[in-house]
């Protein structure tokens, strides 16, 4: 009996059980700490930085790295690209539960969470970008959930909703694409107030338009770097239209994302040149940015056309993890970095350790749920009930795990 | 660059003319870019 007892805890005991149950452990005594003693106990934020890792990190890129959601069902339903269809099932969990989190973070930043309804339901501020922004991210969050809910509803059994769900999959699609294309930019046009604060490098008239054009090479990159995780851990989950479409998704979203990263490239310096900023290029922060805007931006773009033309999907899957490093730095860099950059050294930020906990625990609490639902629901299949297409044919070699995932 | 700017218009007429120079610069390099890009393309093979 215990021989049994300790066999099983040796199996729930792994090395990636061990990790999640440490970074819960830790998150849920950083959450009491945040609610009992305040945001003064758990962060560094000050009035000069009123927000911190929790907006750069779990808002800003959270927010751009959840945009696969929109980009996916806009080229399969908007643009008609049929073929990238089994992609948008796991496109829009992803983006679901990275909106889903976005929110929940929020709760931690905001000093009176409770308040969060306010501005729909008591005071409205209509004039303000971030009223704007809010409104859009709790839109789309019902209209993701909305566009997700076919797939719990299938592995309920349930028809009816379900397909009428179904039949305004096209309208939920442009009301989605509709308020992404809103609140992205927005997201940039909430640095437009601070001129003054921001450094000239990164600060444009044009930043809401950096921020959305950004948004889409992110979404795209991300759904390639999601799929290969996918691809690895869930591949017994994958029915044989997902497998076959999967490397044409793949080498459809790379070509796509180096044309949204070299048109981002020159909106960027044509961004410089507008403010003729060219001399600032020449002191310290000009490096970083040229280390954003060459390394994080130019470099993914010339990687993926070379992988593309290549044929090469590691090479691929390796600058997707670039180009989603890249927007994570330029969305620090925009309101953390360059944010307050005249300050003197020892006024500037530095985040608590107790805000990276948080930061990582909703990212951990993310790949929880996308795996618990992803290992149950119709995302990566079509549920043999509800199928609306005829299986495909897959070759005995496309049917094993994907020999080239990472290059190993 | 060094130049000094004595009123808006200036600032504006030198950096519309720079920004005008640069989108020639960047319509002939996206065109590249794509060509570049869509080099190999089966259909295009095929043709």
């Amino acid at each position: 009996m215990s021989t049994l007892k300790t066999e099983n805890l040796k199996q729930y005991l792994t090395p990636f059980h061990i990790v999640v149950g440490i970074i819960l452990l830790l998150g849920g005594f950083v959450t009491i700490l945040r609610f009992t003693k305040g945001l003064g106990a758990v962060t560094n934020l000050t009035d000069n930085y009123p927000w911190g890792l929790w907006i750069s990190f779990d808002l800003l890129c959270g927010v751009a790295l959840a945009a696969g959601g929109y980009t996916t069902s806009a080229a399969c339903y908007v643009f008609g690209l049929k073929r990238f269809h089994s992609a948008v099932r796991p496109a829009i969990l992803t983006a679901f539960l990275g909106y889903a989190l976005v929110v929940f973070a929020l709760h931690y930043d905001v000093g009176r969470p409770w308040r969060l309804p306010y501005p729909f339901f008591v005071q409205s501020g209509p004039t303000s970008v971030l009223f704007e922004v809010g409104l859009c991210v709790f839109l789309y969050l019902i209209t993701l959930f909305i566009e997700w809910v076919p797939a719990a509803l299938e592995w309920l059994g349930i028809r009816k909703p379900r397909d009428i769900i179904v039949k305004a999959t096209l309208a939920l699609t442009i009301f989605g694409v509709v308020l992404s294309t809103m609140h992205q930019s927005s997201l940039g046009a909430l640095f437009l107030i601070a001129p003054s604060k921001m450094h000239p490098l990164w600060y444009s008239s044009f930043i809401p338009l950096f921020f959305f054009v950004s948004s889409i090479a992110a979404g795209l990159s991300m759904v390639i770097f999601e799929s290969t995780l996918s691809h690895h851990y869930l591949h017994d989950k994958m029915d044989e239209t997902y497998l076959k479409e999967h490397d044409g998704v793949t080498y459809g979203f790379a070509k796509g994302a180096a044309m949204v990263l070299v048109l981002y490239f020159f909106i960027k310096v044509v961004g410089v040149a507008l403010d003729n900023s060219w001399s600032y290029l020449l002191t310290g922060y000009g490096a970083w940015f040229l280390v954003e805007l060459l390394g994080f931006v130019a470099l993914p773009a010339f990687l993926y056309a070379i992988a593309v033309r290549e044929k090469n999907l590691t090479l691929i899957r390796w600058t997707a993890v670039l180009t989603v490093l890249g927007i994570v730095l330029n969305r620090f860099n925009v309101s953390l970095v360059a944010f307050n950059w005249h300050l003197p050294p020892e006024m500037r930020y530095f985040p608590r350790w107790h805000e990276f906990v948080i930061s990582i625990f909703v990212v951990t609490i993310g790949i929880l749920v996308f795996r618990f639902i992803a290992s149950r629901m119709p995302i990566f299949y079509e549920h043999p009930d509800f199928r609306e297409h005829e299986p495909v044919e897959l070759e005995e070699h496309e049917l094993k795990p994907h020999p080239q995932t990472w290059g190993h | 660059m060094g130049n000094e700017f004595y009123t808006l218009h200036d600032f504006m007429l030198f950096t519309k003319g720079v920004v005008y120079y640069l989108m020639g610069v960047i319509v002939l390099s996206i065109l590249g870019f794509w060509l570049y890009i869509t080099a190999r393309d089966e259909d295009k093979l095929i043709k």
